[in-house]
């Protein structure tokens, strides 16, 4: 495992290429986001870009330094957002950090630590969007990566329901929704709001056209503030859903369902809570959803009361109440 | 409620999202702030998806009927 070489002593080494030596740092590979290929000395280089996003500009140089360092001049666009440089020789990869540090462009990570989170567009220019994933994507980025764990702990953000960014298949997901509500004087009873609902959550009412909305069915998507013409609907109240333990690989497991409505600036909060009762609960190559099927969720749950209450934990922790 | 009058009409039935509301959205284009559009929609995706983008554009719609499998909406544009 690239951990091993980790604890190595020796940092630099000198490496012969194309009969001249070159440095060659392990430094540079401690973040481990250098993939060995199948073939030899090939490597992948898997760049760090939260949420997928890419400045232009930078784009820009980091195509001039694929360009140059990829011995098959390509790209692959990761599962995870990440721009992958394939075809590296080892024995460019000193050359090629600098030139990406240059740019401050900085190279992702593999093994057992926080990943770079993923994210979708959001509220910033997602119609859907509820919240502002891609600035949540930053904050963990900086924040958070590379934190180690037992295992690798992947975070990623969904601006709504629709669920783009697969929250279900993360060891920790953050989904974006609203609390409607409604206001009947305004209300013109048009029953667009009905239609809008695609959860069956509003009905009208036979004679008056007036929502009749239903709490259990309502999955928080805010359709139907979107689309009333008289500002009837109303947001309440936006926040994150809390998933925890999904996972994606040979056995998927779908995460649990922990809370509802936590606020943007409860989410560090979440995070740093959720790795602390990680740490004390996981072990060594167990990722945290196999820690809550051996430990139970309601030891996460107890944990987590603090800073769930600052939205609505959901205390069975497995089904949402629709689902039951 | 009274009728409101409206100063250029649009039968979108038939016409699938989202051409439907690229087809509204010209139209409001070639009308002057505070004139009225009238467009008809059917029932289903395009009644569950116009409104809200019409709104994203910042356009009012004023009225909205329900005739049989189909919906009338008036639109003020803004
Ligand atoms: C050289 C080191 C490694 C490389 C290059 C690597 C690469 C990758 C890549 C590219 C993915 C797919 C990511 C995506 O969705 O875009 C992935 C997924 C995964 N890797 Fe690694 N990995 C490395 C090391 C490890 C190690 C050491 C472990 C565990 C001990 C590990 C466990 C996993 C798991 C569990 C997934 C799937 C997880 C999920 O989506 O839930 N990887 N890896
Ligand atoms: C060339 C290097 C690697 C590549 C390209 C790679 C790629 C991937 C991909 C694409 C997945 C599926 C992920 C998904 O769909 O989300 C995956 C899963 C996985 N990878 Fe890797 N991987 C690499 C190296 C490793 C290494 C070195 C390990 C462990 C030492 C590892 C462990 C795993 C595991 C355990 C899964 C299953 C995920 C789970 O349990 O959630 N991978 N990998
Ligand atoms: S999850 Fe929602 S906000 Fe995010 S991209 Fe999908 S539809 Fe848009
Ligand atoms: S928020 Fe979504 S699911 Fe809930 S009532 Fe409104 S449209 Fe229906
Ligand atoms: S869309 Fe708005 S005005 Fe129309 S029935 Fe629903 S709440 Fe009332």
């Amino acid at each position: 495992m690239a951990d091993k070489f980790i604890e190595d002593k020796v940092t630099r080494v000198a490496v012969k290429k194309d009969g001249q030596e070159v440095k060659m740092d392990f430094n540079d590979l401690k973040s481990g986001g250098f993939i060995k290929q199948r073939q030899k000395d090939q490597f992948t280089v898997r760049l760090r870009c939260p949420g997928g996003r890419i400045d232009t500009k930078k784009l820009m140089e980091i195509s001039k330094i694929a360009d140059k360092y990829s011995k098959k001049s390509v790209v692959h666009l990761s599962f995870r957002q990440s721009l992958e440089i394939l075809y590296v020789d080892y024995k460019d990869f000193d050359n090629m950090v600098r030139d990406l540090e240059k740019i401050g462009q900085k190279v992702a990570s593999c093994g057992p630590r926080v990943r770079v989170p993923t994210a979708c567009g959001g509220c910033e220019y997602n119609p859907n969007g509820l919240t502002d994933t891609q600035a949540m994507a930053k904050m963990v980025d900086e924040k958070y990566f590379g934190t180690p764990c037992y295992h690798k702990f992947k975070i990623s953000f969904s601006g709504c329901p629709i669920d783009c960014a697969r929250t279900k298949e993360m060891d920790l997901g953050f989904q974006g929704v609203v609390e409607p509500v409604w206001d009947e004087d305004t209300c013109t009873g048009c029953t667009i709001c009905s239609k809008a609902c695609k959860e069956d959550a509003i009905k009208s009412h036979p004679e008056t056209g007036k929502p009749i909305y239903d709490p259990l069915k309502c999955i928080w998507c805010g359709d139907c503030i979107r689309a009333c013409p008289t500002e009837s609907w109303q947001a309440k109240r936006y926040g994150h859903f809390v998933r925890i333990g999904g996972k994606h690989g040979r056995h998927p497991r779908e995460a649990n369902e922990a809370a509802v409505f936590i606020p943007d600036g409860k989410v560090p909060e979440v995070i740093e809570k959720t790795l602390e009762w990680y740490k004390m609960n996981g072990k060594r190559g167990e990722r945290i959803g196999a820690t809550i099927d051996r430990v139970g969720i309601d030891s996460y749950m107890k944990f987590m009361e603090p800073v769930f209450k600052s939205g609505e934990p959901i205390t069975t922790g497995k089904a949402h109440k629709w689902q039951i | 409620m009274a009728d409101i009058k409206a100063d250029a009409s649009l039968d979108l039935r038939g016409v699938l999202c989202p051409i439907n509301f690229v087809k509204t959205k010209l139209k409001l284009e070639t009308m002057d702030v505070g004139q009225v559009l009238e467009i008809v929609l059917d029932d289903g995706e395009p009644i569950q998806n116009v409104p809200k983008s019409i709104k994203e554009e910042g356009h009012k719609i004023v009225e909205v009927k329900k005739e049989g499998e189909y919906f009338r909406l008036k639109i003020q544009k803004r």
